[in-house]
């Protein structure tokens, strides 16, 4: 294991071999080969149904691909648990907000710092484990949450929601930050803080961004991958996606309809 | 929902509320101490403690893990058969016996949590129910261990031994003391699991599955082991019933019993920590003085259900808190 991962390319965080998925007989992804660079942003974009929250999954554990291999830092994860990812230092934000709405914020984010250090303790007070309580205050401020400590996540603002999963997702320090559509049903200006905060986060992790809205990744990405009705349809800088024939004519089709 | 939480957006608690919840198994200990002395009846609260403690058991995991069981009856039952059986067949002391029937809860718990966590909702309820009625089964079946449909009979214990002291059993507040102690230290374990780091993992896992399981925690290991808390304190629950009882009705084990535990729970209000507690005393409280002037009481019981359903569906701890906390 020790020598397979060290052969790997240390440039490489992430790589999928050939890996599909299909519900049932409708097929939602074939055969996707890529890779992640380390200390990347690298966007997954493409049209609405085209698979990216499905690629997404598969990356970050949600279940397992029907064909194909993923591997995390040359170590083959294919169908691992989805709680071990978090533990391997890979960390998720779902598309759909996923919070626990009747926890406070700071709850919120000193369970999910909590999952690294202490799962099963059943006696203890928690309250002791002071160092989680001041690391959930630094990464609510982080997150721009600061003054909302004691509120309920459930009544915060969808943007706020939002932000707070991004929180809970960097609980577990992780080297490589996914997040599907973190900006979705956001306003222009939530949209604005969302991205500066992720270029921000760039700085220290790798991070894999799924967007539909290609303009938005745009300026951000080093690299993006475009998928189509389950295919990779290219790959590049976003200069080569710009000038790439193919993806023109899937985003105009996209705006004739 | 989003009414609900806008009521109580700010969970800043007041510091009242904060010290009693802080000291809120010195408090309620307090209350079980005068409580038989206003009771008229020592035996009725005897029963209070006993299924106080029953429902308060089952509430770790449906009020505060979010899965509703329908076949709590087993480990109830469990809890007091292995505890009956210890007594009667092996002559085992009590307090060993009270021992077994905890244990007893716990490994019924775990072999219906086995086969049953991986359902969820409605199938949850559903298999538990037929696993309990296979418990039930077994027991019902093994008639020269546990009597069969008559019920073990013969579990008596007229002294208990302190410490060195004789305490007459038969006396009903000597022996409502002692079950209280028991139920006073399990109110203490609770507490402290609730308040332990897995307690919060507990709420979380309740609060979003996906979420708990991408922040790094194994979902199903988290409910099994939830489920087996849940058996110790159904298990000690039962033990003390066949203590007080002198027998073990086959009826514990019925599913009724089952049923029993989500109805207190829901008066009291669910995921509280005096909810159960209070659901159960209301409900015995109810039955005894209804049962008194007419025989159709569960009519009557039914309709008091009905009504705080309807109109504090947080039930009546539960709806307590909420005007405090506002
Ligand atoms: N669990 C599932 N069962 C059946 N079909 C599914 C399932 N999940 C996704 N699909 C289908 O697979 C296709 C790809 O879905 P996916 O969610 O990956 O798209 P997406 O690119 O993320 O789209 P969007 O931009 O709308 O989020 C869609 O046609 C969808 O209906
Ligand atoms: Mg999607």
């Amino acid at each position: 294991m020790m020598t397979q991962a060290a052969s790997q390319d240390q440039s490489v965080i992430m790589r999928t071999e050939g890996v599909g998925k299909t519900f049932g007989r409708f097929v939602a992804l074939k055969d996707i080969t890529a890779e992640f660079r380390h200390g990347a942003i690298t966007s997954i974009i493409g049209p609405n149904g085209a698979g990216k929250s499905t690629y997404f999954n598969l990356l970050s554990g949600a279940f397992a691909p029907s064909t194909g291999k993923v591997l995390f830092e040359g170590r083959d994860v294919t169908g691992l648990a989805q709680h071990k990812f978090a533990h391997l230092g890979i960390a998720k934000s779902f598309q759909i907000t996923n919070v626990f709405p009747l926890l406070t914020t700071h709850e919120n984010i000193r369970v999910s710092l909590q999952a690294l250090v202490s799962r099963f303790d059943i006696f203890r007070p928690r309250t002791r484990l002071h160092e989680l309580d001041d690391e959930a205050e630094a990464l609510l401020e982080r997150v721009g949450l600061a003054g909302h400590r004691h509120r309920l996540a459930g009544s915060l603002a969808h943007g706020e929601q939002r932000a707070l999963e991004v929180g809970m997702a960097l609980a577990s320090h992780p080297r490589l930050l996914l997040l599907d559509e973190p900006t979705a049903g956001m306003s222009p200006e939530e949209t604005r803080t969302m991205m500066d905060l992720i270029v921000r986060l760039a700085q220290e992790r790798t991070v894999i961004l799924v967007e539909h809205k290609m303009k938005l990744v745009m300026g951000i990405s080093d690299r993006l991958l475009v998928l189509h009705h389950g295919e990779l349809l290219a790959e590049g800088t976003p200069d080569d996606i710009r000038r790439n024939d193919t993806v023109k004519r899937v985003y105009l089709g996209q705006r004739e309809h | 929902m989003a009414t609900d939480l806008a009521f109580e957006a700010n969970r800043q608690p007041s510091p009242m509320l904060e010290w009693a919840t802080r000291h809120r198994v010195a408090l309620a200990s307090l209350f079980l101490l005068v409580f038989p002395l206003v009771m008229p009846f020592k035996a009725l609260a005897v029963m209070i403690l006993i299924y106080g403690l029953y429902a308060l058991g089952f509430n770790l995991l449906f009020g505060y893990l979010g899965l509703l069981s329908f076949g709590h009856s087993a480990l109830f039952g469990a809890g007091a058969y292995l505890c009956g059986i210890a007594i009667v067949h092996f002559g085992w002391p009590w307090y060993l016996a009270i021992g077994l029937g905890l244990v007893a809860g716990m490994v019924v718990a775990l072999v219906i949590g086995a086969l049953a966590i991986r359902t969820r909702g409605i199938y949850f309820a559903m298999v538990t129910m037929a696993l309990s009625q296979c418990v039930y089964y077994l027991f019902y079946q093994a008639v020269d261990l546990t009597g069969g449909e008559n019920g073990l009979r013969g579990v008596n214990l007229k002294f208990v031994n302190i410490f060195g002291f004789q305490v007459d059993f038969l006396d009903p507040l000597s022996r409502y003391y002692i079950i209280c102690s028991f139920v006073i230290a399990a109110l203490w374990v609770l507490s402290r699991i609730l308040a332990s780091p897995f307690g919060a993992v507990i709420e979380a896992v309740r609060e979003n599955e996906a979420r708990a399981r991408a922040s790094g925690y194994d979902v199903m290991l988290v409910r099994l082991l939830t489920f087996v808390l849940s058996g110790a304190f159904c298990g000690l629950a039962g033990a003390l019933l066949a203590l007080h009882l002198s027998t073990v009705p086959i009826e514990t084990m019925h599913y009724e019993t089952s049923g029993l535990a989500v109805m207190m729970c829901l008066l009291g209000g669910m995921g509280t920590f005096f909810g159960p507690f209070i659901g159960a005393a209301v409900f015995l409280l109810l039955e005894n003085l209804v049962s008194v002037w007419t025989s159709h009481w569960q009519l009557f019981v039914g309709l008091a259900f009905m009504v705080c359903v309807l109109f504090f569906p947080r039930g009546i701890w539960g709806t307590v808190m909420e005007r405090m906390k506002a």
